[in-house]
């Protein structure tokens, strides 16, 4: 046993205090992949256990918040949208909002929530937010089959409604709020571990963040200093898009815009990639 | 024969400070210095970790420069007692944490149960969780469904198989968690002795189905217990930490040895040698003597025999001062648990006047067989006046304490009982 062999050997796996920054095992990735798939089988199967409802309260929220939009903001307050039907505008821009605001929150929780099992077993880490990721995008699925359902009952009927070309960039857009809400969700989850203060500001940042974006208000409405901030979220062209892209193309589109926001979701997902490595490794010492 | 597992220099730093004021200071001043490509200056200020002295920085090495190499097929026990930094080195080895120096390498899969049951989910049903568990611990969905049936049957929870598992009683529960783990066939398996839950006869279960493992079918285990004799049941060969450090490592039998020897070397010092720590020193123990019934100083008593124990003292004027002062012994097995206490306290509310020696007087000692540690104390109202863990040890072997021939089998218990049958 005190035999220490020299040279190289073929070593499965050799663990060092620090390693490089860009050190993501894809291999291993792919090999919990069935892990991956249980979890967003166990997110989607607990939620709606015990409920008489049951995944019917997907429809349920969407709708509700954009009845309640259409009555305060369309309706008592008249706010404008741009001319289009009110009811329709709101669901478009909630359903895009909820699936960035739930990929953000869920994944903000990923270290502090799953503590107790990444306390006791390894698999990779990333497993967990990218799992995040895919339940809420057949929540999103879900959601946006309510949205084309009302689209195409309100289109029959002659509404003020243009669908145009910007529709092939549907799957793009869903794609970059999927991956910005899981860049942001993993820097923060990955702070929270030592400094908690971040979670009590994520779940109400991201609830005043809804109003620094065109989802009640379009773009066209915001002015002055609300203006600057909304334009540089970059949460707005691709909502600014998805509206378009269904409603009709107002004036003031301009889809060069989009690039800002894909060039965010990248900087930050490599950067969020590079953090969660180093954290992961040994945040159970601070969790 | 070829190596599994080779772990060379680990080492684990812990700040025992909770996070918060100075925290991101620490941080800072941590990066400023590795930006200038100097060492962390918190490192430097760790010392060992040895729980029963007070230290003096917030920085502990749970682990220092440990090293050692598991052979593919061998059962290795790892040992030490408390705080000794078995947890933290099958966390590392298990990578839920990572070593702050140092590194390991692994051939083969490895898996580790430091607990049964990790990422069982209340609502879904004992199917479900079978499947998420059993990926949590690395199995692919393949491999689970083959091993499926066999699963179920192990668990013998087979009709409330689709049950939530959070209508399960808690023994259900355990059993096919432990089912589960059971079913895992990586190649190198990291135990933690968390899986002597249960019952006495699942206990049984768990642990042949680990000898099954490890003999039958060849795979490396790392086993961690408080449980000598389940160490020496399953493992061929072990390791000691002490206080974070690898003190030796070899095969089982002399390991457990040197390790009981161990625990009484401390005590083969002298008194008045042994450093103290956090004492005011107003009293000061020099000698402690085991005396039998005829008289004579030994260390090795039967069950059942009269045990005198004395202790010598020196004192300082000041002590007398205190209104109450007391001395205790408490009496701990080799694994460090207490099993039972002495104290003047009982008696009388101080030591009196002029004293130098006392002495604690058993009629019948009815320790079961083994090794004892002994831990001397003194207490007065300005605090602790002197304190020794081990102070010396003895030793209790049977002598036909029924009169019958018979002894109690070992792992029985601490005392025997002088009973009688009608």
């Amino acid at each position: 046993m005190s035999f220490m062999p020299k040279g190289d050997e073929n070593w499965d796996l050799i663990v060092k205090p620090q390693s490089s920054l860009f050190d993501i095992n894809f291999n291993e990735l792919w090999r919990y992949r069935d892990l991956l798939m249980l979890f967003v089988r166990r997110d989607v199967i607990s939620v709606y256990k015990q409920t008489i409802l049951g995944p019917i309260w997907f429809f349920i929220q969407p709708i509700l918040t954009a009845l309640t939009f259409t009555l305060i903001f369309g309706n008592m307050a008249g706010l404008s949208t741009d001319g289009k039907p009110q009811f329709l505008f709101y669901l478009a821009g909630i359903t895009c909002w909820n699936y960035f605001a739930e990929c953000l929150n869920l994944t903000s929780n990923t270290f502090v929530n799953n503590a107790a099992i990444f306390g006791k077993v390894y698999f990779p880490r990333l497993i967990t937010p990218l799992s995040v990721i895919i339940s809420s995008l057949l929540k999103f699925l879900i959601q946006f089959a309510l949205f084309v359902s009302v689209y195409v009952y309100l289109f029959v009927n002659h509404a003020d409604l243009q669908p145009n070309r910007l529709l092939a960039l549907i799957p793009f857009l869903v794609l970059l709020m999927g991956f910005m809400g899981l860049a942001l969700g993993i820097i923060i989850s990955s702070f929270t571990t030592k400094y908690r203060d971040l979670r009590f500001l994520v779940s109400f940042g991201v609830q005043l963040m809804m109003y620094a974006t065109p989802v009640i208000l379009p773009l066209s409405k915001f002015s002055g200093i609300m203006l600057k901030v909304v334009r540089y979220n970059p949460m707005t062209p691709i909502i600014e898009t998805f509206k378009a892209a269904f409603l009709g193309i107002p004036k003031s589109y301009e889809i060069s815009t989009l690039l800002y926001s894909t060039a965010f979701t990248f900087v930050f997902l490599l950067a969020s990639i590079l953090i969660f490595n180093k954290v992961e490794k040994s945040f159970m010492d601070t969790v | 024969m070829s190596i599994a597992i080779q772990v060379e220099n680990i080492s684990k730093q812990y700040n025992l400070k909770t996070v918060g004021t100075g925290t991101l200071s620490h941080d800072l001043n941590r990066w400023w210095a590795l930006a200038r490509g100097k060492e962390d200056p918190n490192l430097r200020l760790g010392e060992s970790n040895d729980r029963t002295t007070k230290g003096y920085s917030d920085l502990v090495w749970a682990l220092k420069d440990v090293s050692f190499n598991v052979n593919q097929g061998e059962v290795l026990g790892i040992i030490g007692r408390n705080g000794a930094g078995k947890s933290t080195l099958l966390k590392i080895l298990s990578r839920t944490t990572t070593p702050t120096k140092g590194c390991f390498k692994v051939k083969g899969r490895i898996a580790s149960l430091l607990e049964v049951g990790t990422g069982f989910h209340p609502e879904l049903s004992g199917r479900e969780n079978i499947f998420l568990n059993g990926a949590i611990l690395g199995m692919s969905k393949v491999e689970i469904k083959a091993r499926f049936d066999e699963i179920v049957d192990f668990s013998g929870v087979e009709r409330y198989i689709d049950t939530p598992v959070k209508r399960y009683s808690s023994g259900m529960y355990v059993r096919l968690a432990f089912a589960v783990a059971a079913h895992l066939k990586p190649d190198i398996l990291i135990v933690d002795e968390v899986l002597a839950v249960g019952d006495l006869e699942f206990q049984k279960k768990c642990i042949g189905k680990m000898k099954e493992i490890s003999v039958n079918e060849g795979r490396t285990v790392l086993f961690v217990s408080h449980n000598m004799s389940a160490i020496k049941n399953l493992c061929t060969s072990g390791v000691i930490l002490k206080n974070g450090s690898l003190t030796l490592n070899g095969n089982i039998d002399s390991i457990l040895d040197e390790y009981i020897i161990d625990q009484n070397l401390i005590s083969k010092l002298k008194l008045s040698d042994i450093p103290r720590n956090n004492v005011n020193g107003l009293l000061k123990f020099t000698d402690i003597k085991f005396i039998d019934k005829n008289s004579i100083e030994k260390t090795d008593f039967a069950t059942g025999e009269s045990l005198e124990i004395v202790i010598n003292f020196e004192t300082k004027s000041e002590f007398y001062l205190s209104k109450k002062s007391n001395i205790d012994i408490g009496i701990n097995d080799v694994l460090g648990n207490r099993i039972t206490w002495l104290s003047t306290s009982i008696y009388q509310d101080k030591i009196d006047e002029g004293q130098t020696s006392i002495r604690f007087i058993i009629d019948k000692m009815l320790l079961n067989q083994g090794n004892y540690s002994f831990s001397l104390f003194c207490r007065t109202d300005v605090g602790i006046a002197d304190w020794i863990q081990n102070a010396s040890s003895l030793t209790m072997h049977y002598k036909d304490f029924y009169g019958t021939g018979k002894n109690i089998p070992e792992g029985q218990g601490y005392f025997v009982s002088a009973f009688s049958i009608k």
